[in-house]
């Protein structure tokens, strides 16, 4: 079960590769060095990989752990983006009230405070849903919007740094801040916390009955609402909150780990890119972590490159875009395979198609 | 318009939906067509309008031979077709609805001059602006109508157009059908309703298990005549069924009919579910069921009839516990083993493995952490107890591999083998648990029906097949027009009480 997945998952990224050299050399780049600027700056070195990859990587694990729990549950919550940037101004808020708290206290409310907003975000989109029947789809990226514009307007009034001269907020005081996990890196705390978020909602999703619920309405909501009596709306509901909690976490450890202030660029559209993180893993949490890496190192790289060996720097953004396009086609190619093979099952639905009709 | 249907052959898998069906609508008539569910009406008239090939037979529209390979066809020879779902698209104005399919560029004020004409002509009235999804149901309908008479259709087919309709309102579609006709015009009556098509069509036409086995000037027949060609004399019906190497043609259903039934329920018995005054009324208002008052005892299997739309479907899951009751008293058992209609929809998560679907049964009640080995152990239990072919592989593969009748076992299985306790379920509510199987299938799902009985389960058992509920039920529940009535289960008196005869 777990293994074909990953297995289907390098395949597309070997695909990928690929996929870059051709384009590095139709566009009269030298692929070898354009990689190799890539490689030294994804992983060449200690800093490469602890202060630029995996850094970069936390805000899309936690993210992508967001779309997937919330991808499982049948929701297409595509409002991450605004959800980390709820969050992020959340933590930001409090971190900065909580400045003369000791860190025992301000960094756990800080952090909760994100995921309170980001829940309270995709909230928003749940009861939309719920209510009025208003597609998550539309809804939660039109959400982005109105939070990307929402900090701003945080940056610009009640949370911008005394001078008033920048739009961003003061800086947080060292107890609102994140610890370095390893020394003489930027590697943070967030990094366990991402990870361990990754287990933690494995063994959810694998082990426990209300995991089991969220996986059962994904798969079929009529099913589980009939044959498993499990309270469907409810179930929606909780996922929606679940998601929005998980991006708003990315957002309030992106700020208490890396930036330290509100920015109103503060993710440079992680919110989206962990759509492709999630989808690359096939939803699987422990998937999510891996992929999360591997994009975080693609980003990472993706500057190396352009800096020492001229490649625009876009040229990722395409090889991130063939990603998900190779893992959308596996998975159509899956079910084709899966069509073909049994032929009784395909008589099956003929017959029962007729009687309806009849 | 004349429409000629000869000896038209449609084969779905190993079925025939129609075996040599035949139909001739004269000109400037009004055609009802006749049948129990599954009788092959609606797949007959999905023939004349092109939406279905034959495998054999003719279609000829005013004497001419036809080959209609697409709707589109069919419009073009000036057959129009109303489907008893709508094809409507909610979003749109009734005039765009009504322009779609059509060609070039669309023109909102000629879209609308089209409405206001056909209203004017055929008393259809409808306001083009209005957005088709805040129609009442029965101006939908008309939008429906307008839309094929909007192609220039001279030949209309409804397909049980008053299914979706108060009495009141099928009356009033019923009256302008019949002045529509008379005006010059076709159109072929799909219903389940005798009266109707007595007090209303020129012809009558009725098919049975594929093929006509009436035909008639409305004037010289009656609805005991009608009665007698609907149901058919029990057993003497020919094979609808000719699968390969599991039965031979002849045999047909006889799978069932064979089997001996059990002998009558147990003198002392104690209820295992009374209804006091039972109704149901739907999301949109619709009553489904009224004032359904009746027991159903332990060791007893009753079986449930009714045309299609009924309120059979709502009063299953009442049953079943899946629907809440609008009024009256339900006392129902605490274990319920549910058989839903449509298992691909509603029992099955085709995607998960066949221990994720055991524990599916019961999920919105555990607590904690699923005990998946068990889970496991038990899946492969029921697998060989109840004879589910689920290769190699076995209960880690996904529903979706398995054939149909193995994921209804698999059902059946999960449902009567009780919950994780192991106590057997007190009530089973079956409904249409042999849909789509083959003879085999058939014989292990209705097995195990009669073992639940035994084992003194309660057992609601509902089908589409007559024959089906007669030779498995000791008593008959017939429903009709949102109402239940008792009624001895012998051929005759169960079909008329589900066309709703005295």
């Amino acid at each position: 079960m777990t293994l074909r997945p990953l297995a289907v998952g390098l395949a597309t990224a070997l695909l990928a590769v690929g996929a870059l050299v051709l384009l590095l050399a139709l566009t009269g780049h030298d692929p070898a060095a354009a990689l190799g600027a890539l490689w030294a700056g994804a992983a060449g070195s200690r800093y490469a990989l602890l202060s630029a990859t995996l850094v970069r990587a936390v805000p899309l694990i936690l993210a992508g752990l967001a779309v997937a729990v919330a991808f499982r549950a049948g929701i297409l919550n595509v409002g991450a983006e605004g959800q980390l940037l709820a969050g992020g101004g959340a933590a930001t808020a409090v971190g900065l009230a909580l400045g003369a708290a000791p860190a025992i206290v301000a960094l756990p409310a800080a952090l909760l405070a994100g995921v309170a907003a980001g829940a309270a975000w995709a909230g928003i989109a749940a009861v939309l849903r719920r209510r009025f029947g208003v597609l998550e789809v539309i809804s939660t990226i039109m959400l982005n919007f109105v939070a990307l514009h929402a900090a701003g307007w945080l940056v610009r009034g009640p949370l911008q740094e005394p001078q008033r001269i920048y739009p961003q907020s003061p800086s947080l005081g060292a107890a609102a801040q994140l610890p370095v996990i390893v020394p003489g890196s930027r590697l943070h705390l967030g990094f366990a916390l991402a990870v361990a978020a990754g287990v933690a909602l494995w063994a959810f999703l694998r082990f426990t009955a209300a995991g089991f619920r969220l996986r059962a309405t994904g798969l079929n909501p009529f099913a589980a609402a009939s044959a498993g009596r499990i309270d469907v709306a409810a179930v929606t509901t909780a996922a929606f909150l679940a998601s929005g909690a998980l991006a708003g976490l990315a957002g309030a450890v992106e700020v208490t780990g890396v930036t330290y202030a509100l920015y109103e660029n503060l993710s440079p559209g992680y919110g989206y890119t962990a759509i492709a993180v999630a989808l690359l893993a096939r939803l699987h949490p422990l998937g999510v972590v891996a992929s999360g890496i591997l994009f975080g190192a693609l980003e990472a790289g993706a500057g190396a490159m352009q800096r020492d060996a001229g490649v625009p720097a876009v040229v990722v953004t395409v090889v991130e875009a063939l990603l998900i396009l190779l893992v959308l086609a596996a998975d159509r190619l899956g079910e084709r395979l899966r069509e073909r093979a049994p032929a009784p099952a395909a008589a099956v639905p003929a017959v029962e198609r007729a009687e309806a009709a009849a | 318009m004349r429409l000629q249907l000869d000896g038209v052959v449609k084969r779905f898998g190993p079925v025939r939906a129609l075996d040599g069906a035949s139909l001739d609508v004269r000109g400037g008539s009004l055609h009802a067509v006749l049948g129990e569910n599954g009788a092959g009406k609606t797949t007959l008239m999905r023939v004349a309008f092109g939406l279905l090939q034959p495998d054999a037979g003719t279609v000829r529209l005013d004497g001419t031979p036809r080959r209609l390979a697409s709707p589109a066809d069919a419009i073009a020879a000036g057959v129009g077709m109303v489907h008893q779902h709508f094809t409507i698209v909610p979003a749109m104005t009734v005039a765009e609805n009504v322009a779609l399919g059509g060609r070039g560029r669309y023109d909102a004020r000629a879209a609308a001059e089209v409405v206001r004409r056909v209203g004017a002509q055929t008393g259809l009235a409808l306001d083009p602006a209005a957005r088709a999804a805040d129609l009442p149901v029965a101006a939908q309908q008309r939008l429906e109508i307008v839309k094929a008479l909007a192609r220039d259709a001279r030949l209309l087919i409804l397909d049980e157009p008053a299914a979706v309709l108060t009495p009141a309102e099928a009356r009033e579609l019923l009256t302008w059908l019949r002045r529509f006709v008379d005006g010059g015009a076709t159109a072929v009556l799909i219903t389940h309703k005798l009266r109707d098509a007595l007090a209303f069509a020129d012809d009558v036409t009725v098919l049975r298990r594929g093929r006509t086995v009436a035909t008639s000037p409305a004037a010289a027949t009656d609805e005991a005549a009608l009665t007698a060609h609907l149901l058919g004399e029990a057993g003497v019906d020919t094979a609808a069924v000719d699968t390969a190497g599991v039965a031979t043609a002849g045999v047909g259903r006889a799978h069932y009919a064979v089997a001996t039934p059990a002998p009558s329920t147990p003198a002392v018995t104690t209820p295992a579910v009374s209804a006091r005054g039972l109704s149901y009324v739907d999301a949109r208002g619709v009553t489904r069921l009224r004032d359904a008052t009746f027991e159903v005892r332990t060791g007893e299997l009753l079986g449930v009839v009714g045309v299609e739309g009924s309120g059979q479907h709502e009063l299953l899951r009442l049953l079943a516990g899946r629907l809440v009751p609008s009024g009256g008293a339900l006392d129902l058992p605490a274990r319920v083993a549910w058989i839903p209609e449509d298992r691909h929809r509603d029992a099955l998560l085709l995607d998960g493995t066949l221990v994720e679907n055991l524990a599916l049964r019961g999920a919105g009640a555990h607590r904690g952490l699923l005990p998946w080995p068990r889970l496991a152990r038990r899946a492969r239990a029921l697998v060989d107890r109840f004879d589910v072919r689920a290769g190699a592989t076995g209960v880690r593969l996904p529903a979706r591999a398995l054939s149909g009748g193995n994921q209804q076992k698999f059902v059946v299985a999960r449902e009567l083998a009780g919950d994780a306790d192991a106590a057997p379920p007190e009530l089973v509510v079956a409904e249409n648990p042999t849909r789509g199987l083959d003879v085999r299938a058939t014989a292990a799902v209705l097995a195990r029906l009669r073992e639940a009985r035994a084992a003194g389960a309660a057992v609601v058992f509902y089908s589409s097949d007559l024959d089906e509920v007669l030779a498995l039920a000791d008593r008959v529940l017939v429903v009709y027009d949102g109402r239940v009535r008792p009624t001895p289960a012998e051929r005759d008196a169960v079909g008329r009480a589900m066309l709703g005869a005295a």
